[in-house]
């Protein structure tokens, strides 16, 4: 079976996880920058993670025929740093610029402050300007519903972003119905203690539909486990849907929207 | 039940998924069962996730298919004004009200 796994954190990966994606299909895969469990010092920590994300990882998964493309952008989580975070902003569109760029992500809100919204707003408005597709992260757990609504109230605010060049992440049930309803893509993360798990991700597919769904592992340096999509492929296997289903939700909708950067090409 | 049917009988419901949700309902059993023995047991019965545990706990026996968002919104944050600050807040996963500080 074809897999893209559209959201993991390979740089906190070993190689021995980049050789069980291989042996399982996953042969493209799409990393956000986020935030590296502490807060950076200084702008050139970030110089040194978007040169990890744009050439040390693709390098480090072509050894075994994995595409590899990226998402630049500020995370949530450092943005209470404001002059730091505005720093890093000023510094994105030279990363935008690399050949395994597919846009600005993940970006968003983490626990929905002040400071987390306008860092949100000024990559919103990079967006715009030049044109990118935006990967949202949305906050963890009960700050998720409120995060999700603003969110979504800054993008709808902003007329030169259309919906269907945005994916939502880390949506669940509570927040599912209102993405779908505005326009956007939304991602279902499967995070063993944390997020979803493959039943319920698979009860989402046949709830809501399977248009505009990504499932993806969202594997980084917590619990998480990069084979977590070829496991919910499974699980849809295991309720006897057809194998159409399981390609279309795991290959052909992420790239249909990850295609809609020029930068993504399948062979 | 708002959305669509599962692709299963309720018969292949039960054989696929009764074992390993009883297991977990053991679990939740022996997760208040141990709070039950915690040394401190009668000053934390009103912690704020204790408190939305059973709340969410009595959604479950809710008809309706709908428990999982029930128990989602149970836990969540339904103000809509930003905070002021992040600093030093972790999400706890369940909202502690107006004064809880999250
Ligand atoms: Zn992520």
């Amino acid at each position: 079976m074809r897999v893209i796994d559209p959201h993991m954190h390979l740089v906190s990966r070993t190689t021995d996880d980049y050789l069980a994606l291989a042996y399982g299909g996953i042969h493209t895969v799409a990393e956000p920058a986020f935030w590296p469990g502490f807060d950076r010092a200084s702008a050139a920590s970030f110089h040194d993670y978007f040169h990890q994300l744009t050439v040390t990882e693709p390098a480090r998964a072509a050894r075994f025929k994995i595409r590899h493309y990226c998402w630049i952008g500020m995370n949530a989580k450092e943005a209470e740093h404001l002059e730091l975070a505005r720093e890093v902003i000023a510094m994105l569109p030279q990363y935008l610029d690399r050949p395994n760029a597919l846009g600005i992500g993940e970006v968003g809100l983490n626990k929905n402050s002040r400071n987390e919204i306008a860092i949100f707003e000024e990559q919103v408005e990079l967006a715009a300007r030049r044109n990118e597709l935006l990967l949202i992260h949305t906050p963890h757990l009960e700050d998720k519903l409120k995060g999700t609504r603003i969110i979504m109230d800054i993008l709808k605010n902003e007329p030169r972003v259309t919906p269907e060049r945005v994916l939502i992440d880390h949506a669940e049930e509570h927040t599912i119905g209102e993405i779908k309803d505005n326009g956007f893509w939304y991602g279902l993360t499967l995070y063993p203690d944390s997020k979803g798990s493959p039943a319920r991700a698979i009860d989402a597919v046949e709830i809501f539909g399977p248009d505009r769904i990504c499932i993806n592992s969202s594997a980084d340096w917590s619990v998480s486990d990069p084979i977590a999509t070829l496991k919910c492929a499974n699980e849809m296997r295991r309720r006897g849907h057809p194998e159409a289903l399981a390609e279309r939700v795991f290959f052909e909708n992420p790239r249909d929207f990850l295609g809609q950067s020029p930068k993504f090409v399948l062979p | 039940m708002t959305g669509k049917s599962c692709s299963l009988t309720s018969q292949e419901i039960l054989d696929t998924y009764f074992l390993e949700n009883r297991a977990r309902l053991l679990e939740i059993a022996s997760f208040l069962d141990r709070l039950d023995r915690a040394a401190d047991a009668g000053e934390v019965r009103g912690e704020y996730r204790r408190r939305a545990f059973e709340k969410a706990l009595a959604l479950l026996l809710e008809p309706g298919g709908e428990r999982t968002k029930a128990i989602q919104l149970l836990f969540s944050d339904p103000s809509s004004e930003p905070i002021e600050s992040a600093l030093g807040l972790k999400a706890t996963g369940a909202w502690g009200g107006e004064n809880a500080g999250n």
